[in-house]
């Protein structure tokens, strides 16, 4: 297996979600992307589900600064301090961990431990994971900022480039999504519009 | 093969089970007619598909359907938001519990449980439903879609009266033929064959145009052709064996009373019929009648057996179409029925031939005054086979083509035919009956029918009077009008353990001929091959 790219370090966690920083400003993995920690013995599974940049200090806002600059990086050039004074954060939403080796697609006894490392998952777990579409479910049922659908596509699409075929994924999930959401066609035509190639 | 369509999802003993398309399996290649097994938990059912419908998970799709031109939307909504149905009609278990292990397929008493998978029934299934061709069995088709064979069980089949049925051109003729051919090949029974149109006997053409051989052709040594017309047939090179002449003295008057709408008779006609024959005999009494004279006596013997004139004038008109039959003579010089039982006694298949008159009136006379003798020889023959526990005579089938004539509820009781349709094997009589107009027949008759061969029928009448007393009526109508109008059929009844649609066995090709022809019997061996040519 490939070195797996560390991305992260959780600063805050829930049963149902994680929160980590990145450890270099606007490093952030990309949406519906999967993530993992891997506090032992249990490695937790997450999709990325919304990202920010902000200030490290909460009530410091930043101030526009390029006025007699030409080019956005002339910006971060002249002031380097920008970068130690602004931190970008994502959240993940947990779809599933790991115990004995074994893939659980349902949420953890325990959530993560601060400070966890969080790694971005290679393709061969990223298939590995996407054997079941049980995770869909989770996605599909949670209250988030990010609208469901553009969540579940993203996440749909970015698993997808791990396989040889990703028509033959996404068919195989849209199918999944159809009987999840045969109640709610719209959001299942919101979804399937996205996700098509 | 176990070509997976998909799984039950309910259903009802009575109604048939429905099964849910698997997204796999296209709806467009499901056909009506089609075997399909269900593996159920403890049983293997086997069922024909009897109908195909189209769902929608949600109502909403329909009336705001999705982009299907878009190949990805398509491919994921079929089979989950929209997804064909089918309704399939378990008729047999053929595997899992010990009856039908040790006894073959049985009739179904339950339903398979939820969610049991759906195949198409492979060749095998199929073999063991309609078993292989053997000393009893003939095969007479194909199911659709398959190369298996379908066999009919003929000792089975003419046990009991059979009706071939079909709208005219669909192939009824070709089906008796390969029937008949079957009971000759197999030997299981004698058949007397009133050949309306001189088609079974000796070649005739078929709607293409191309020159088909008959029964006397293929089987020259168990068949005899009995002609009507010795003209038309010299013309048309047929061997005749014999020359069918009938005296008046056969004729008696429940045969005019079954000829009374064909000729044209009033009720009062047929009632002097029965006086005149108690004036001058059974046996006289046609010559009589048509040897009066106007006059002063004729007008006296009126009176005396109060009939009336204008009655009078019906019957002899009626009487008169006989004279213009040359096959009625005043008194015959051979005894035809005699003739044919000695024929049938050794085993030999009569076929008579009606040459140019094919009037209905000749054709009911005929079969009707034949019949009902050869009916009474055999019923006695019969009788006194039980009695002494002798050998009983051969089981005797009779052809008869437009049946309705004969068989329609108003002469139904009267005619013999009506009355070996009712008794069935008793006597070792049974009919096989050519029509295309069944609405026409009586519904006892068409209800003791053992097994019923249908072309497409549809005419909503014809058909519900064919599939009267079936079980899931509805389901095969949809099955029979969907027929094609050419070499297709639908079986059911006694002789089949289950309704089967059969594209029906190729005939008219000297490979058919020679694979209708058992070995042993080409001994003639170069003769037949050159009349193969």
């Amino acid at each position: 297996m490939a070195e797996m790219q560390r991305v992260g370090e959780v600063i805050e966690a829930s049963t149902t979600d994680f929160v980590a920083q990145c450890y270099e400003l606007y490093q952030i993995p990309p949406l519906g992307s999967l993530v993992k920690t891997k506090d032992l013995p249990v490695e937790l599974y997450g999709i990325v589900c919304n990202a920010a940049t902000t200030s490290l200090e909460p009530g410091r806002r930043p101030i526009a600064r390029g006025k007699d600059e030409t080019t956005e990086e002339e910006i971060y050039r002249s002031s380097p301090q920008l970068l130690k004074l602004l931190r970008s954060e994502f959240g993940a939403l947990v779809v599933g961990h790991k115990k004995d080796a074994k893939l659980y697609h349902y949420l953890p006894p325990q959530p993560a431990r601060i400070h966890s490392f969080v790694y971005l998952c290679p393709p061969e777990e990223v298939k590995e994971f996407g054997q079941s579409f049980d995770f869909l479910n989770l996605l599909i049922n949670t209250h988030l900022p990010v609208p469901t659908e553009e969540l579940v596509a993203a996440s749909l699409r970015q698993m997808s480039q791990a396989y040889e075929d990703p028509r033959a994924f996404l068919v195989a999930a849209g199918k999944e999504l159809a009987i999840l959401l045969s109640g709610n066609l719209n959001q299942l035509k919101a979804i399937l519009g996205r996700i098509k190639l | 093969m176990s070509e997976r369509l998909g799984i039950v999802v309910s259903g009802s003993l009575n109604k048939g089970v429905e099964v849910k398309l698997d997204s796999s399996a296209p709806i467009e290649d499901m056909a009506v007619g089609r075997f399909v097994t269900i593996e159920g938990q403890k049983r293997r059912f086997f069922g024909m598909i009897t109908d195909v419908s189209l769902g929608v998970i949600d109502q909403k799709l329909t009336l705001t359907p999705p982009d299907v031109s878009d190949p990805f939307i398509a491919e994921v909504l079929a089979g989950t938001s929209t997804f064909g149905t089918l309704h399939v009609s378990p008729s047999l278990v053929i595997g899992g519990d010990v009856a039908s292990l040790l006894e073959g397929p049985q009739p179904v008493k339950t339903v398979p449980s939820h969610f049991s998978v759906v195949n198409l029934a492979s060749q095998r299934d199929v073999e063991l439903v309609f078993g292989t061709e053997d000393e009893k069995r003939f095969f007479i088709g194909t199911p659709l879609d398959m190369e298996t064979k379908v066999c009919l069980d003929l000792e089975e089949l003419v046990k009991r009266s059979n009706g071939v049925f079909g709208k005219s051109g669909t192939g009824k003729t070709f089906l008796a033929r390969l029937l008949l051919i079957g009971m000759l090949q197999k030997g299981t029974a004698v058949n007397l064959v009133f050949d309306m149109h001189s088609e079974y006997g000796w070649e005739s053409r078929d709607e293409r145009g191309r020159k088909v051989k008959a029964l006397k052709q293929l089987f020259p040594s168990k068949v005899a052709v009995f002609t009507l017309d010795e003209e038309s047939s010299r013309r048309r090179r047929v061997s005749t064996d014999f020359v069918v002449r009938l005296g008046y003295d056969e004729i008696e008057p429940e045969d005019i009373a079954l000829l009374r709408q064909t000729l044209n008779l009033t009720e009062a006609s047929v009632q002097a019929v029965y006086q005149l024959a108690r004036e001058f005999g059974d046996k006289r009494w046609i010559e009589a009648t048509l040897g009066l004279e106007e006059g002063e006596e004729t007008r006296q013997l009126l009176t005396k057996l109060n009939i009336h004139d204008s009655t009078y004038h019906n019957l002899r008109r009626g009487l008169e179409t006989f004279r213009r039959l040359p096959f009625l003579v005043p008194s015959a010089p051979d005894n035809t029925v005699k003739r044919i039982l000695e024929y049938l006694d050794r085993g030999t298949n009569v076929i008579l031939e009606f040459g140019r008159y094919t009037d209905i009136a000749a054709y009911i006379l005929v079969a009707n005054l034949l019949t009902r003798r050869i009916h009474a020889q055999y019923r006695e023959a019969m009788e006194k086979a039980i009695g002494e526990d002798t050998i009983p005579p051969r089981q005797l089938v009779i052809t008869i083509e437009e049946a309705h004539r004969f068989l329609n509820p108003e002469v139904s009781s009267q005619t013999i035919f009506g009355t070996i349709a009712r008794e069935m094997r008793k006597y070792n009589v049974t009919l096989l009956v050519i029509d295309q107009r069944p609405s026409g027949i009586d519904g006892e008759v068409m209800s003791q029918m053992g097994t019923k061969i249908t072309c497409l029928l549809d005419n909503e009448r014809d058909v519900d009077s064919v599939l009267a007393g079936v079980i899931n009526k509805s389901e095969f109508k949809s099955v029979l009008s969907k027929l094609e109008s050419k070499q297709q059929a639908l079986i059911f009844g006694h002789a089949v353990p289950v309704p089967v649609v059969v594209r029906t066995r190729e005939y008219g090709s000297a490979e058919s001929y020679r694979d209708f022809i058992p070995r042993d019997e080409t001994e003639a061996g170069k003769d037949i091959e050159e009349l193969w040519e």
